[in-house]
């Protein structure tokens, strides 16, 4: 498996006029929540790229911003990728969802906003996964309190 | 009682032969028929044993102890140890481990219990049928062990049933649990009927 460097990703985005790049690293693009679901279709419907599995999303909490990382593979190419999204809103995190995009997404993002409490607009089962309805908080952030 | 000798032609020839019937059985049957358990009078001393209540119920109850399927975390390895043949707890009449709870009468909490299954966990040591026990097995079982004061295990199984046995260890080896199972026979042998 071959990881795509983040520079000749940006240059053909550029070169197809997609905007929404927000920084370009060595392995990962990071880019803006609002064209999320453009890059993510243009990532899985350009034939030259044709990233057709979203392997894994994961998310940090970190202390000024929630970073998304999404894991793209293309199976035919034998390639893989990294976006990142960063949300600056510590309060009300909330992300256009992926999952009419790739459907795999869909368990995924309701595991992170069980846990990290980020929003997934646009998800058609945004709801608990792991916890029980009516739990307080969300465990996996750093400020998470526990009673014990 | 004698055949009919000849054919019968008339209520009053019916008659006499009842009446012969009857009165050969009269006559043989004048001595009481001998009580058929009269041999036991010989052997009773030798076939007759005295005991408690208690114990017998006792000795019956830690003789079979059928433990519930019920094994959430990695303590259930030790306990497939335990009864696979090395450790062979069948010894203990344990082997049988019932799918059902209403046909079992121990519990042993072979694993971390977590907040999403503890009302499930509840609900089958309340389908297990009297008199029920508890090994809290691993430190899990005990307290949470390294999970202590995570927001999705409870802190110990006895925040949800009642527990008989504290077996400490993460996990314990076969062999603690079978020191376990000998200390709840022992709890066993100590019950009383009385006391119930
Ligand atoms: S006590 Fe240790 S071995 Fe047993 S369930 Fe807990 S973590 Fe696993």
């Amino acid at each position: 498996m071959v990881s795509l460097s983040g520079s000749d990703i940006a240059a053909i985005l550029g070169k197809n006029s997609v905007a929404g790049i927000i920084q370009v690293n060595r392995d990962n693009l990071v880019i803006d929540s609002q064209s999320l679901r453009g890059i993510a279709s243009f990532l899985k419907d350009t034939p030259e790229f044709d990233f057709d599995y979203l392997s894994h999303i994961t998310v940090i909490d970190y202390p000024v911003s929630f970073e998304l990382v999404y894991q793209l593979i293309s199976f035919r190419h034998c390639q893989s990728f990294i976006l990142k999204i960063r949300c600056r809103d510590k309060e009300t995190p909330s992300i256009p969802s992926v999952v009419d995009i790739w459907q795999g997404a869909d368990l995924q993002e309701r595991e992170i906003f069980d846990l990290a409490g980020v929003v997934f607009e646009g998800h058609p089962n945004m709801k608990r996964i792991l916890l029980w309805e009516g739990f307080e908080g969300y465990p996996l952030r750093k400020d998470f309190k526990n009673d014990d | 009682m004698e055949m009919m000798d000849k054919y019968i032609y008339s209520d009053i020839e019916l008659d006499i032969y009842e009446g012969k019937v009857i009165e050969s059985l009269k006559k043989q049957n004048q001595q009481a028929i001998s009580d058929p358990d009269e041999w036991l009078d010989e052997d009773i001393s030798r076939n007759v044993l005295l005991a408690t209540v208690d114990s017998v119920l006792n000795w019956a109850r830690c003789t079979a102890l059928w433990p519930v399927i019920c094994f959430p975390a990695c303590c259930a390895f030790e306990f497939m140890g335990a009864a696979s043949p090395r450790f062979d707890i069948s010894r203990f009449g344990m082997e049988i481990l019932r799918a059902s709870p209403r046909q079992a009468d121990l519990m042993i909490t072979a694993g971390t219990l977590t907040w999403k299954m503890a009302p499930q966990v509840q609900r089958l040591y309340k389908q297990m049928a009297e008199p029920k026990w508890v090994i809290a097995m691993g430190a899990c079982g005990i307290n949470g062990g390294v999970f202590k004061g995570s927001y999705a295990v409870v802190p110990g199984w006895n925040k949800i049933v009642p527990v008989d046995i504290y077996l400490p260890g993460c996990p314990p080896r076969p062999e603690g649990l079978l020191y376990a199972i000998e200390m709840l026979r022992k709890k066993i042998k100590k019950s009383s009927l009385k006391r119930q």
